[in-house]
């Protein structure tokens, strides 16, 4: 069970501000169904560019819920440009505090009531401006710094905790790393927090067999009429469904074990356990 | 620090764990002060706790259709689990392969996915896929079986759904390919009527706290004459299969739970089935875009997983908790991973519903006022819930 806070419980149990804006000034959505989370935030300024209403749908857990919530409270009442100030840490803060591996439920909320504001003064996201460095949430270098400098992140976890960069497929880490060090220079590295070897995520096991398959496998299946496709990933299980003159093959089994099998042993893991989906 | 008191509780989680037995607490409290003796000793102070250990033996062989001689105790299901599996594999050292499913209990999926860097041997691990309501499709475990499967590990029954898998018929089957065939009961025993004597089943786990014993005690059944390589290897206890001082408390409780559970079953069951369907009938009725996962009737029959879609399980949960109603879901928030459950996955149950998919699991301690209470309350959370949601239409 998770540690909430008098406050996250107050605004999950009874949030404020539910709902959706006819006619709104400024819309932001961030977040899908299948990650999980998901929120709407739409916002009303008058003339001198106050926030005078704020409404969100959250689809997500206690802590999505409770971000969105406190975060309508919070920007009723500031202009525009007070508003563009308001950090995930506040937020974190007005709740007294999230879990650790919640923290992204925050950033979700600064995420949207930045995506509102942009589109209130019908610009372009400033963020978008930056290099994406993690392509599987679209974090880019400036959002990454951002973090870092605001949250006072010390380790690449941290980063993913807070922005989801490099929860993903994995291969930005070192990138994340190049950036941790370079934003932080007065801290010496060797004070860095020691990072023990991540398991790889699904993700990363799915984007690295992707590659291993189109890469090294599926040529050779092609030339004899078959194919191969990923259906799912589940801890070192790998789903596969064969294709094409692959499905008529008596020899099947044994290319799926011998042949695809060893092959993402040998280029993606030493663990996977190949299967055929059903 | 304990503030949430048992008699405010509507407890429906008990597939994770379940109220100890009135009368099993009384029968393990004098093992617990007076009688501290150890079973193995020559005394007759520690030599009367070993005749409890024998008679506790003797229970649950009864409530199994097996011989005392058959039981050996363990620390949990877990280790009954791996124990089963890591012996097969001893005895047969040139067979690596080994079939199970794909909805097994971590127990199970984990110990298969580690097999090669626990033993420092390469295995072959077929895992059955279950259709869309959960079941096995045995034209495809008969396919799976080869000359060098060590041994078939299937659970009795899942414990996310209630679904129930055709034992008997798969152990047959596992026996004319003179394969082992072990089968993970943890979720089945003392809910559904078994009498090992007419099975095939070479192995069988359970674990006390499923079944209103105590927390840290289960057994495992190993047929009369099949190999057997012990996990935990020290004394003679157990005669040799299991080294450590007995859990005699704990043993001695189990004892009772099994013959509890033996005596009532039926009625029970009975009982507890009609709870079970009047939750389920009421909560897909009132709330809409809700739906079962698992099979209606192949099922244990106090097990219910219902997925409310567009909502979020924790988010259900938590509004639940505060009626102090307590229950599971599949979702990825509650496990602390990205994924939802693997056992609705594998059942193609989409994102949209495996996200808010609950498990209400009862007992024979749950009432009708119980359930109408839920019934009352449940409505409500996930409309509120929905009425939040960016991806609820009204329709
Ligand atoms: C089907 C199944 N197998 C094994 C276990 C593990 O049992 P134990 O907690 O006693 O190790 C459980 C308990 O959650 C279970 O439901």
């Amino acid at each position: 069970m998770w540690e909430y806070t008098n406050k996250v419980q107050q605004h999950f149990l009874h949030p404020k501000n539910v709902g959706e804006i006819e006619n709104a000034d400024g819309t932001g959505e961030v977040g899908s169904l299948a990650c999980g989370d998901a929120l709407k935030l739409t916002i009303k300024v008058d003339g001198n560019e106050v926030i005078t209403d704020a409404k969100f749908k959250t689809f997500g857990c206690a802590s999505a819920i409770a971000s969105s919530s406190v975060l309508t409270e919070m920007i009723v009442g500031m202009t525009l440009d007070e508003a563009a100030k308001v950090t995930n840490e506040d937020i974190a803060e007005r709740l007294g505090g999230l879990p650790k591996e919640k923290m992204h439920c925050s950033v979700m909320g600064r995420e949207a009531l930045e995506a509102a504001i942009a589109d209130c003064r019908g610009v372009i996201l400033p963020m978008a401006e930056g290099e994406v460095v993690c392509e599987c949430f679209g974090v880019t270098d400036l959002e990454v710094i951002r973090a870092i400098n605001e949250s006072s992140l010390r380790s690449v976890e941290e980063i993913t905790n807070f922005t989801k960069a490099g929860g993903g497929c994995g291969k930005c880490e070192d990138r994340l790393r190049e950036i941790l060090i370079a934003t932080v220079q007065v801290v010496p590295v060797d004070q860095l927090q020691q990072e023990k070897p991540k398991r790889m995520t699904t993700l990363q096991k799915i984007k690295k067999i992707e590659e291993a398959l189109e890469r090294e496998i599926r040529p050779g299946l092609r030339k004899d009429g078959g194919d191969i496709e990923l259906v799912d990933v589940d801890g070192d299980f790998v789903l596969v469904s064969l294709r094409g003159a692959c499905t008529s093959c008596t020899k099947s089994q044994t290319t799926l074990k011998e042949y695809v099998e060893r092959k993402l042993r040998e280029l993606v893991l030493d663990t996977l356990i190949v299967e055929e989906a059903k | 620090m304990m503030d949430c008191r048992p008699e405010q509780v509507v407890y429906m989680d008990n597939n994770a764990t379940t109220r100890v037995a009135p009368e099993v607490v009384e029968a393990m409290t004098p093992f617990l002060s007076d009688f501290y003796g150890n079973p193995s000793s020559m005394h007759r102070f520690g030599g009367q706790v070993g005749a409890a250990v024998r008679k506790a033996r003797e229970q649950v062989a009864g409530l199994l259709g097996a011989e005392p001689e058959e039981i050996t105790f363990t620390s949990c299901g877990t280790e009954s689990d791996s124990t089963a599996i890591l012996s097969a594999l001893q005895s047969f050292p040139d067979k690596r392969h080994v079939v199970t499913t794909r909805v097994e209990h971590p127990a199970i999926k984990n110990l298969c996915e580690g097999l090669d860097s626990l033993t420092g041997h390469k295995h072959r691990v077929t895992r059955l896929p279950v259709a869309d309501d959960g079941t096995l499709d045995l034209e495809k475990y008969r396919e799976a079986l080869s000359d060098d499967t060590a041994i078939v590990s299937v659970m009795w029954a899942n414990n996310e759904t209630g679904v129930i898998f055709p034992i008997a018929e798969m152990a047959r089957i596992a026996h004319e390919h003179g394969i082992l065939f072990h089968t993970d009961a943890v979720q089945a025993v003392g809910k559904i009527p078994i009498d090992l004597n007419k099975l095939d089943v070479d192995f069988l786990s359970l674990s006390g706290h499923k079944l209103h014993a105590a927390k840290g005690v289960g057994a495992l059944y190993v047929r009369r004459g099949t190999p057997f390589v012990p996990f935990l290897t020290g004394g003679h206890q157990e005669r040799g299969r299991r080294g450590g001082t007995e859990n005699v408390a704990s043993i001695v409780g189990l004892g009772v739970a099994c013959e509890l559970a033996g005596a009532n079953m039926e009625e029970e069951n009975n009982t507890v089935r009609k709870l079970r369907d009047r939750l389920e009938e009421g909560l897909l009725k009132a709330v809409p875009k809700s739906m079962l996962n698992g099979h209606k009737t192949d099922r244990l029959p106090n097990t219910t997983n219902i997925s409310f879609e567009y909502v979020e399980g924790e988010a259900i949960l938590l509004h639940m908790d505060r009626y102090n109603i307590c229950a599971s879901s599949g979702s990825a928030c509650t496990s602390g991973s990205l994924e939802p459950s693997h056992v609705l996955r594998a059942m193609g149950v989409p994102f949209t519903a495996a996200h808010g998919s609950i498990r209400y699991s009862l007992s024979t301690y749950n009432t009708e006022e119980e359930v109408d209470f839920v019934l009352e309350k449940m409505p409500p959370i996930i409309a509120e819930l929905r009425a939040m949601s960016p991806f609820w239409k009204e329709d």
